[in-house]
């Protein structure tokens, strides 16, 4: 009798398989010498291979299995998110087109980076069990420090990376320490066991298990930014590539929440009555320091950072709520946050090439008169950040107020809204800056808006000479997806709420 | 006759985003067509309205985001027919603002314009609570990029200022909104609904309402502005430009206003009792504070600006008497002052225009001198202001008064000065604008041109003509207030319930 192979669900695990043959093939494309090869080939073959587990996901939506022995759970949550990290994938490799990055890291390593970084994300979404949590976090974080390091010949980069490799690692040794001792605790590592561990020894007040929480929680509030364990966010945003920057805000930050999920809403939940207070004054501290970090910078990229802590504390309320309305609000809200991000972060890219003022405000002068495409993009990537009607960011604080409502956290709406209406201070001296094209010139205010000279903006911005036609594609199709879903936002609630029903340990 | 709400609602977005594709001047005429069309509707509309039907007329009840029960419901009834006449008309008139006199880039500020009368139109017909909201939030935005790309010199600051103000109480709106539809699904234990019709059957606890009427009075009051959250009013007046001003001023507050109708009121109406004394004091203060601003301030933007607050306080003082006189009187107002300051804002550009751009009265005279037929038009909207016997401002502020005087017998009585208060800035403005003697910066005097007429006569006309026969607006809202679904009657109710517990203790 010839011994039997394990059995292994192909059809399950293809996205992951099309994100590892994408990785080894690039890395080895790469290695040709031909310039059209590296430069045009191996992104080609990126965003081929993200596409490919996009469709695969979609494929495979509805399926509700464990693969590898019950490590990594296989469910319309873990592939939506594999859906969302793929896209901030495509959107990163079309924003690091012809960029320095990929230049000096060499296309082929820089491609293969991300889409290793992106099989960790997978893999983490759907851990369910703490050894493929820890495998995934790391298999997503280390590509991540290479690519922030990637612009080898800027030191701002260089110092990026390494800040992120500190920070990064102690984040990690915090979580495995943490993870360590939930497993003392409860004796498993398979999260459905130790919620029946918990369940039936209630062991919840525990204090090898609370050290565990609270050092688990420690690490992914580090991956995710949640203050206090946030500083490290504006300086790596500042100094990473902005395709990386664009990348690691969205997708990273959707990885951090997808685990932050399983673990705390199944195998943690017995114990919420321990977590959830916690969570809900981190969620609190996160807004508050997210909104007032934000109000005085004038690097795009720190404000984006600050605002993505920001954005970090409203999802942790659909993570303490611990329903599976929750789920689906904080799944909508990550996809609604990667359109607007993304939006956001080709814009930066565009203007980067186009005006050489980095990332800086002034950047974006005067937007309105010579790029149209590029302000209104701007404009309803911020309105939508700050949460206004008619984008999709309106339903995704709708939603999650929704969700704090049901569950009695209603003043964690009330923090929600009063941290939104902070932020608007700082979105529109974005929106400021992209319309108000110069200093008060005293000949604009002819009553009525009588015809001003066209000619007067002479000192605005010179015009673009590199212009950057893939970042400005992305950034106006993610914005029309923001408008389409503030007016149409049903499919995504129905993705979401198919993501929501995935944990089925919530009511 | 069936008058689809949607196109109505739609009408003026739709046309002005199609004038964004054509060139230049196009756009505007593009938009006037959509602003046109929407009037039309509402003519049609206050014609059709069937004034002894009960409810809801020319409904529109469809799904659209069934994940948070939110449904594309629209509906008109005597509370919101007039006012969206009023809206349609003053955009029109500000459509056609901007076709007369062209603006930099027209295109995009007729498609501003047109934005900005959907989500108006949207916010005065919804019937769904979120939907409501929703438009509230959105009128927000091309009022935000007028200002960006049109307004004065100080723009940015004033700007942020405003949405800033707006905005914090629209958010805190919105949580309530939600809260409202969760907990009453929560009391039914049915499913989430925000239809306003289902939500105002639930009565919610009295704690609990009365967190809800805050959140959402404190919304109404900032967006109209009313005394004590107006900061960001003189700056936004003194920056905006004119054409959208005029559309700001006469229509935006209004829906603030209607809001208190149409949310506040029937959704929460033990509350409503609750903050009646506060609310009538803040009028009354409103009030007073507005006339006395107006009457100190030179500019005429501000002069208008603080006006409004004033009339926006007694609109506001005839809502709380929580009498059908005084909603009554209180909506009749909401209509006239919206005619009323929609042209006044257009006669501050001619004025304007006549001196070098200066907008201070200090500076202004003896216009009347060159033009006699712009000063005897705006001697008209100026008497109508300050509702001489026989406007309709008299008529609506006697209502107003009257209900308050039932209500409150003191606080009418001190907001009786107002009614003379309001005579002394309206009439100070006129005359240092028009009388005494030349101003030192008015330059070219002449009367106004055929073109300006268009603008400013069937504004006026249609002001005398409410004027001669303002029944036709107090019968068509009659029903929704007084009628067999009458909105007082709940707090009627239960400002009765106490009282009858009362009794009934201290029967035995």
């Amino acid at each position: 009798m010839t011994p039997k192979a394990p059995y292994i669900d192909w059809a399950a695990l293809s996205p992951f398989v099309a994100l590892a043959a994408g990785a080894i093939v690039t890395l080895m494309v790469g290695l040709f010498r031909s310039r059209v090869v590296r430069t045009w080939v191996v992104p080609g073959l990126t965003v081929v291979s993200f596409g490919a587990a996009i469709g695969l996901s979609v494929w495979q939506w509805g399926t509700d299995t464990a693969v590898v022995s019950g490590a990594l759970a296989i469910d319309d949550l873990s592939l939506g998110l594999t859906i969302l990290f793929c896209a901030g994938g495509i959107v990163a490799t079309l924003l690091a087109l012809g960029s320095a990055a990929t230049e000096d890291a060499g296309h082929g390593e820089f491609h293969s980076l991300l889409l290793s970084s992106v099989m960790g994300m997978v893999v983490l979404a759907g851990a369910q069990d703490l050894i493929s949590l820890f495998l995934g976090f790391e298999l997503l974080s280390i590509p991540l420090y290479v690519l922030c390091a990637s612009e080898l010949r800027r030191a701002t980069s260089l110092e990026s990376g390494l800040k992120y490799l500190i920070v990064g690692s102690v984040g990690s040794a915090t979580l495995v320490y943490g993870l360590a001792f939930i497993y003392g605790a409860t004796g498993t590592t398979s999260f459905g066991a130790i919620a029946r561990s918990l369940d039936a020894t209630g062991t919840s007040s525990d204090v090898l298990l609370l050290t565990g929480v609270a050092l688990t929680l420690t690490g992914l509030a580090f991956k995710a930014s949640v203050a206090p364990f946030h500083q490290w966010t504006p300086d790596v945003y500042e100094g990473a590539p902005t395709a990386v920057t664009g990348f690691m805000a969205v997708a990273t930050k959707a990885a951090a929440f997808g685990v932050i999920l399983r673990l705390f809403d199944v195998a943690l939940l017995p114990a919420a009555a321990t977590w959830a207070p916690i969570m809900s004054v981190l969620a609190v501290i996160t807004i508050i320091v997210g909104n007032v970090g934000a109000l005085g910078q004038s690097s795009l990229k720190r404000m984006l950072a600050y605002s993505s802590v920001a954005q970090a504390g409203y999802m942790l309320a659909g993570v303490v709520v611990t329903t599976s309305l929750g789920v689906a609000a904080t799944a909508f809200y990550l996809a609604v946050y990667l359109l607007m991000n993304l939006a956001a972060f080709s814009v930066i890219a565009a203007r980067e090439r186009e005006t050489g003022l980095g990332d800086d405000l002034s950047s974006l002068n005067g937007l309105g008169a010579s790029r149209p495409a590029l302000a209104w993009t701007m404009s309803i990537a911020m309105l939508a950040l700050a949460g206004f009607p008619a984008t999709a960011g309106f339903f995704g604080k709708v939603y999650l107020i929704d969700a704090a409502v049901n569950n009695g956290y209603g003043w964690l709406s009330v923090a929600i809204v009063l941290g939104s209406a902070m932020s608007l201070a700082y979105y529109l001296r974005v929106v400021a800056a992209v319309w108000v094209r110069d200093e008060p010139r005293p000949a604009a205010l002819t009553p009525g808006g009588q015809p001003v000279m066209a000619g007067a903006s002479a000192d605005g911005p010179p015009v673009a000479r590199a212009s950057h036609p893939f970042a400005v594609f992305t950034g106006v199709l993610c914005a029309a997806a923001t408008i389409f879903f503030g007016i149409f936002p049903q499919p995504l609630f129905d993705v979401a709420q198919d993501a929501g029903r995935a944990l089925a340990s919530l009511l | 006759m069936t008058i689809h709400l949607s196109i109505l609602v739609f009408a003026p977005l739709a046309f002005a985003f199609a004038g964004t594709l054509l060139p230049g001047r196009l756009a505007g005429y593009l938009g006037l067509a959509g602003s046109l069309v929407a009037l039309g509707l509402s003519v049609a509309m206050l014609l059709d309205f069937n004034q002894s039907a009960d409810g809801l007329q020319y409904v529109t009840d469809d799904k659209w985001i069934s994940a948070l029960g939110i449904r594309w419901s629209l509906g008109v009834d005597g509370l919101n027919l007039w006012l969206i006449g009023l809206t349609t008309l003053v955009f029109a008139a500000s459509s056609l603002w901007i076709v007369l006199r062209p603006v930099e880039r027209p295109g995009q500020f007729a498609f501003l314009m047109g934005l900005a009368e959907t989500a108006v139109l949207g916010a005065f017909t919804a019937q769904d609570l979120l939907l409501f909201v929703l438009f509230f939030d959105l009128m927000l935005v091309p009022f935000l990029f007028l200002m960006f790309g049109w307004g004065g010199p100080e723009r940015r600051s004033a700007t942020i200022k405003m949405i800033i103000y707006t905005l914090v109480g629209s958010l805190l709106m919105l949580a309530a909104a939600v809260a409202t539809g969760v907990l009453a699904a929560q009391q039914t234990d049915g499913g989430l609904t925000f239809a306003l019709s289902d939500l105002s059957k639930v009565s919610l606890g009295a704690g609990t309402q009365r967190l809800l009427f805050a959140a959402f009075a404190l919304a109404f009051l900032i967006k109209m502005p009313a005394f004590l959250v107006h900061g960001w009013m003189p700056d936004a007046y003194r920056q905006m430009p004119l054409p959208a001003l005029a559309a700001f001023s006469a229509v935006l507050s209004k829906v603030a206003a209607y809001g208190f109708l149409r949310v506040a009121l029937p959704l929460f109406p033990d509350a409503a009792v609750d903050f009646q004394t506060i609310l009538m004091i803040l009028s009354v203060v409103g009030i007073i504070y507005g006339s006395a601003m107006a009457f100190t301030a030179t500019n005429l933007r501000l002069i208008l600006g603080y006006s409004s607050l004033a009339q926006l306080s007694f609109i506001t003082l005839g809502i709380f008497s929580l009498t059908d006189q005084g909603v009554q009187g209180a909506l009749i107002q909401a209509v006239n002052h919206g005619l009323v300051v929609a042209p006044l804002f257009f006669v501050v550009l001619l004025a304007a225009e006549r001196a070098g751009g200066a907008e201070d009265v200090r500076e202004l005279g003896g216009l009347a001198f060159a033009g006699p037929v712009l000063a005897s038009l705006t001697l008209v909207l100026a008497l109508a202001t300050l509702a001489i016997p026989g406007s309709a401002n008299f008529v609506g502020e006697f209502f107003i008064l009257f209900g308050a005087f039932k209500a409150k017998l003191v606080l009418s009585v001190i907001a009786f000065t107002g009614v003379a208060m309001a005579s002394v800035y309206m009439l100070r403005a006129y005359i240092r604008t028009f009388h005494n003697r030349v101003g030192p910066a008015v330059v070219a005097g002449r009367d106004m041109t055929l073109r300006d007429g268009l603008i400013l006569v069937p504004l006026v006309i249609v002001i005398v003509a409410f004027a001669l026969y303002p029944q036709a607006a107090l019968r068509d809202g009659e029903q929704a207030v007084r009628g067999k679904t009458p909105l007082l009657a709940k707090i009627d109710a239960t400002r009765g319930a106490p009282r009858a517990v009362a009794s009934t203790k201290a029967a035995p």
